[in-house]
């Protein structure tokens, strides 16, 4: 069968799945629509939360940025993993125990302050739709680059499919989409990298094939001898720390508590039986995430240097080697080019250009004043891979390891799968905030819950249609995004809610300020360095690293946002009222199992 | 009243020392051996990993999740013996 009818076979099959647990599993209560009937085994959920949490980012930008970056890359490896640990250490059990539907809602009763739940409500809104958007845009990727349709018309798909079962199951139906979900983009994911790990060095674990010995080359360590091909021409080594220590350790602690912070993810500990499964549950959750992450740097290693291979054979070869390279190196020949680079040419993603018209492609750092020697020796007149797009790493991954066309196939299924899940969680984090949170709980208390049902899956829908638009229509900032939901999270939501766990001396007015004090300021560093509202041009200073405040970039700044939070809280609440005996109570409740 | 207060307390508190105990490790394998300590040890190796690379990409994962089963398990034994008191 050929590749496009096998790829409409399994992307077709896994959608019928989805479409079949969303007639199963209608809900029929609010409580099954917010959190599942709070009925879900702990593994079922750690599965949801992993499918929930891993996006269309982990599946298809991660391995890449890890190929470019290399060890810089743990940052993100780290901060999206570690999380869970403050998740399920610090607030998970609690907010279970707690025992009520959304974030902002425990926020605006454990600080007994209105204001305070409408500025949750805020912040969870910013973060999710932003984060959404890129998920809208992810399945619009796939789709078309798999199923060669346009664009809008793979968003226009992904939201009728997502529309099917959010709408219909809420949390219930998500849930169990989300399982299956799970299941197929693990698949798609670890299936090319055990085959290219085989390849490479004949182990079949891609975490043990890093750091083992390649299979046909002198008995050189697979990452000692991607260090030195990379070195060769004139790059950082793969293993090499790169940036400044400040600026990583701030990097992994904003992602970590950002992680921790996110409302789509801390709504799936709400699903579970009790405080018992929660704290299990996010073991399992991080067990299947751990799958991916531990696999993802084999993969962007591998990936690197299967490209470093095919464009720089000869240099690769001798890399790491008492061998010397000739004086005159060849390189890929553009006749030769295989069929893999002709297909992503087309696509934009991947572009050359035979700058010294040698008929060959030459790849190397030319920003690198000490390899130009080097490089005028060989007759190299600059970089002739002039694009590489990161996504194209995991996406063409099965393609330049010549793999069967089912396990390219798979990688589309697996993608769009990453992507749906993780927007379903977000439409009913959003949904939930503005039905439960400022209907229910804020502007008509007396709503039915027949009426709040149906207010829900109203919301739900408007989400999707806004979600789709952005999606087709992104706004310019669509790439800076991930840096604001981060730094919301970790510098608004994930220190209230510690707070209010954690001290009974936090009251409604050290909450709120807290939380708008390091909303602003992380907000303000994000747009002094990206541009106000991300608007082209009004940015105060160049986004670079000599002009970061202590070399803190506008990603690593969420940490900082937090601490102020935790500094404006405690002073505001030690100036103003303790918090009434009732409050001491809920506190002693939800600290108790 | 007040014995049940105190068992809530003393729960309180042991949770407390377990958790900073958690929370030292989960700081030790990522922040310390991936980040801090990474280069100092890179001097070692287990296979083709430099240990430092190795904490911060493969081995701080690993810990992250022992540690989570961890606390799950020592939190149940607190909570057994917190509601057998009752």
């Amino acid at each position: 069968m050929d590749l496009q009818n096998m790829i409409y076979l399994v992307v077709g099959f896994t959608f019928c799945i989805y479409m079949g647990i969303a007639i199963l599993a209608r809900a029929g209560s609010t409580g099954e629509f917010y959190v599942a009937g709070k009925g879900i085994h702990p593994v079922a959920n750690g599965m949801a939360t992993a499918a929930d949490w891993m996006s269309a980012a982990s599946f298809i930008s991660m391995a890449g940025l890890i190929a470019f970056i290399g060890y810089d890359a743990s940052a993100y490896l780290m901060g999206w993993t570690g999380g869970y640990v403050l998740l399920a250490l610090l607030l998970a059990p609690y907010l279970r125990k707690f025992g009520k539907f959304t974030v902002p809602e425990f926020i605006g009763d454990r600080f007994y302050s209105n204001g305070a739940r409408i500025v949750a409500v805020i912040c969870l809104l910013v973060a999710s739709i932003t984060y959404v958007i890129g998920q809208m845009k992810g399945v619009g990727v796939a789709f078309s680059r798999f199923l060669e349709i346009e664009f809008e018309a793979g968003v226009m798909v992904g939201m009728a499919i997502v529309f099917v079962y959010a709408v219909l199951g809420g949390m219930k139906g998500i849930t169990y989409t989300q399982i299956a979900q799970y299941v197929i983009l693990i698949f798609a994911y670890t299936v090319p990298a055990v085959f290219i790990s085989l390849q490479l060095t004949g182990n079949p674990l891609p975490q043990l094939g890093l750091g083992a010995e390649m299979a046909n080359a002198d008995g050189l360590y697979l990452l000692d001898k991607l260090d030195a091909t990379l070195k060769d021409l004139g790059f950082a080594a793969f293993t090499e720390q790169k940036g400044s220590d400040i600026n990583l350790l701030l990097l992994t602690l904003s992602l970590m508590i950002g992680t921790a912070g996110l409302p789509h993810v801390i709504i799936r500990f709400f699903t579970v039986p009790g405080v018992k499964e929660a704290r299990s549950s996010a073991g399992w959750a991080l067990v299947f995430i751990a799958i991916l992450y531990t696999t993802a740097p084999a993969v962007g290693a591998m990936a690197m240097f299967n490209l470093l291979k095919t464009v720089q054979p000869e240099i690769t070869q001798v890399a790491g080697t008492t061998q010397t390279h000739a004086n005159k190196v060849q390189s890929l020949a553009v006749a030769d080019k295989p069929q893999w680079f002709s297909t992503w040419e087309t696509t934009g993603l991947l572009q050359v250009e035979d700058k010294n018209a040698d008929g060959q492609i030459q790849y190397y750092n030319d920003n690198n004043p000490e390899f130009s020697h080097t490089a005028a020796q060989q007759g190299w007149q600059g970089n002739e891979l002039t694009k590489v797009d990161r996504d194209i790493m995991v996406l063409a991954n099965p393609e330049i390891a010549q793999l069967p066309n089912w396990v390219i196939a798979l990688v589309a299924a697996g993608g769009i799968a990453a992507a749906l899940s993780t927007a379903a969680g977000l439409l009913l984090a959003i949904s939930s905030a503005i039905s439960h949170d400022l209907l229910k709980r804020t502007f008509t208390p007396n709503i039915s819950e027949k009426a709040e049902l149906n207010a829900g899956r109203i919301a739900m829908a408007c989400a999707i249609l806004i979600a789709g638009y952005l999606g087709i229509n992104p706004p310019g900032f669509a790439a800076q995004v991930v840096a604001l939901a981060f730094g919301l999270a970790a510098a608004s939501i994930f220190p209230a809610l510690m707070m209010g766990i954690f001290s009974k001396r936090i009251n409604n007015y050290g909450a709120t300020a807290g939380m708008l004090a390091g909303l602003t300021i992380t907000l303000l560093y994000i747009f002094a360095y990206k541009g106000f509202f991300f608007v082209p041009g009004s940015e105060l200073f160049a986004n670079t690293p000599d002009n970061w405040w202590l070399g803190i970039s506008p990603e690593a700044f969420g940490a900082i946002g937090a601490l102020i939070n935790f500094i404006v809280a405690n002073l505001v609440a030690r100036l103003s009222k303790q918090p009434p005996a009732e409050i001491a109570n809920l506190i002693e409740s939800i600290r108790t199992p | 009243m007040a014995n049940s207060h105190n068992r809530a307390q003393q729960y309180w508190r042991a949770n407390l020392k377990l958790l900073t105990i958690c929370l030292c490790i989960w700081f030790a394998v990522s922040f310390g051996a991936g980040i801090l300590l990474a280069d100092f040890l890179n001097q070692w190796r287990i296979g083709g990993y430099p240990l430092g690379f190795w904490f911060a990409q493969q081995g701080s994962i690993y810990t992250f999740v022992g540690l989570i089963f961890f606390y799950a398990k020592q939190m149940n034994k607190l909570d057994q013996q917190y509601q057998q008191g009752e």
